[in-house]
């Protein structure tokens, strides 16, 4: 199990962080929000639903956007457009 | 994704019909067993409301630290609330169960380990067993390994004699003279730790500190020295203080942002302030929602057990146990571990030291399964068919959500598991108890000893988060090498 953070296109970025369990999907999502730039997009795929309402909050306090969430199988996707 | 929704509900239903045909079966033996299938059900409601309201103590402060989230600490904060006035109404009514620890800078140190642990883990004592329920196999190795067999080892071993001041030692053996308790059960460091310290320290609760008792008399005492006093008025500070620290800059920016777009003059006064609390307490409505209802199921469970106790006219589950004719589970005062309450970690203790004997070790020669808290079989352990509840309850609750996987711990997991177990459960001895048993019972019970505890395990989560930082930062600079 490891952890992949991509730059997957041009301002796109992805966080892979399925298998890690609290607090590590938050601390992870919150550091390459912090690594990227404004108006550029991450996208998140975690299995840990716990991690979920944290980082929802996070992305609403910091100003970031989730401009889309979906659930495939067990993994959750959220798109988060940095603010 | 029909499949498993399909295949997530049936074994939710089956796991609940197993557990109902369970407590058919127990009943069936003894009508005394009702007392433990209380334990079952209140179980398995905070394992539905911990899931569900992802409630867990290790991310109240680690989540506020590490990612300026409050939710959760908000969260405990409103089932405090509620649970203390509830405890109030119980104990003015002579149906609270609770009673106060020893009060002492022990609960502190303890509570910054458990706190160190908790971060580390992944999850507090009662967080992990819910995850557990989620299939999150790191808090099985955390619970298993750290609460149940670290906990117990904890208590048996000379390995802390180093740690223990003479005057302890001389202390425990002057009791030991005077022949209670038994010299074979004093063996162990944590032996001469009770027996010498923590036998000697004063409880505190406030409706029974004397100028309370005298200004406050009926059951005044229990709502505003209990209740307003020790949890309600801290509960609000921390609410304000979380605020000013965590999320005023950023409410009131946006505030300012929307009366700019609406071409208004950019003030905000203490309406804004108080609007923003509000929206504190309301960011996450499940978290919140489950507060309220935590906090009173926790009350009534109180009752409930008292209610339990009355009619069976026992003070304690081991004297049932004891009529039923299973003398070996319960200890040499009668008792077995039943706090009448919400607790977690001393039952995992007991099962800990249940599995040691088994191979061979002798768990039956110290305090505090000895004397203070017997070793019943695990299938006739009250308090551990709690925790069991709570596993089965999360777990319920995750498959009807589609949220349950299960996944094996790999890699660094498996180090932060059991190290952070370990912490938990040797932090969890000292106080007595874990982030539910020296913390939230105690505070909502009026014994100021929890926000020790309280404080210990937010220093503790404050050191965790800080290595996290560190480590997760590393990592991360070794994947942007690429970039």
């Amino acid at each position: 199990m490891a952890m992949k953070f991509e730059k997957t296109g041009d301002g796109k970025y992805m966080l892979d962080v399925c298998g890690y369990v609290c607090p590590h999907p938050q601390i992870y999502c919150k550091k390459s929000l912090e690594k990227i730039g404004s108006g550029e997009r991450l996208e998140l795929v975690f299995d840990n639903p716990s991690s979920g309402e944290t980082i929802i909050q996070m992305c609403d306090q910091a100003g970031h956007e989730i401009v889309e969430k979906k659930q495939e199988g067990n993994k959750l996707i959220y798109i988060i457009e940095k603010g | 994704m029909e499949n498993l929704e399909k295949r997530n509900t049936f074994w939710a239903y089956a796991i609940t019909g197993i557990l109902v045909l369970i407590s058919l079966l127990y009943y069936s033996v003894s009508p005394y067993y009702i007392y433990l299938i209380v334990y079952i059900w209140f179980g398995f409601a905070y394992g539905m409301m911990l899931q569900y309201g992802r409630f867990c103590f290790a991310s109240a402060s680690r989540d506020l630290f590490a990612a300026g989230v409050p939710r959760m600490a908000v969260g405990i904060l409103v089932a405090l609330m509620f649970f203390s006035l509830i405890q109030a109404t119980l104990a003015s009514t002579n149906m609270s169960t609770f009673h106060p620890a020893p009060f002492g800078i022990h609960t502190l140190i303890a509570g910054l380990v458990f706190g160190v642990g908790m971060v580390l883990s992944g999850g507090c004592a009662s967080g992990s067993l819910y995850k557990i329920g989620e299939g999150n196999m790191t808090s099985f190795l955390a619970a298993f390994f750290g609460l149940c067999i670290g906990q117990a080892i904890f208590v048996d071993v000379t390995w802390f004699n180093a740690l223990m001041p003479q005057k302890w030692a001389d202390n425990a053996a002057a009791k030991v003279a005077s022949g209670f308790p038994p010299a074979d059960k004093v063996t162990s460091s944590f032996d001469t730790y009770l027996a010498g310290y923590i036998w000697d320290q004063p409880t505190v609760r406030m409706s029974d500190i004397p100028a309370i008792k005298e200004a406050l008399p009926g059951a005044s005492k229990y709502f505003i020295g209990d209740a307003l006093l020790t949890a309600l008025i801290p509960a609000v500070l921390l609410l304000i203080v979380i605020y000013a620290f965590f999320m005023r800059k950023g409410y009131i920016n946006k505030k300012k942002k929307e009366l700019k777009k609406a071409g208004k003059e950019e003030k905000t006064g203490f309406g804004d302030d108080i609007a923003g609390i509000w929206s504190m307490i309301t960011a996450s409505q499940r978290t919140t929602v489950m507060g309220v209802l935590i906090g009173i199921v926790a009350g009534l469970h109180i009752l409930v057990m008292k209610g339990m106790q009355l009619r069976f006219g026992v003070d304690n589950f081991g004297r049932l146990l004891t009529k039923m004719g299973h003398t070996a589970d319960v200890s040499t005062s009668g008792k077995v571990f039943d706090p009448g309450y919400w607790y977690i970690t001393s039952q995992e203790g007991q099962f800990g030291a249940w599995i040691l004997e088994k191979f061979g070790w002798n768990m039956h020669d110290n305090i505090f399964f000895g004397v203070n808290n017997g070793l019943p079989e695990p299938w006739r352990n009250p308090a551990l068919w709690m925790s069991f509840g709570i596993i089965f309850g999360a777990m319920v609750m995750a498959r009807l959500n589609n949220e349950y996987k299960f996944k094996l711990p790999k890699g660094e997991l498996i180090a932060w598991g059991l190290l952070g177990g370990i912490l938990m459960g040797w932090g969890s001895r000292p106080a007595l108890g874990c982030n539910i048993g020296a913390f939230f019972i105690r505070v909502a019970g009026g014994d100021p000893s929890g926000w020790l505890y309280g404080t210990g395990m937010v220093g503790g989560a404050f050191i965790g988060v800080k290595f996290f930082n560190w480590w997760t930062e590393r990592k991360m600079a070794k994947e942007m090498e690429s970039f």
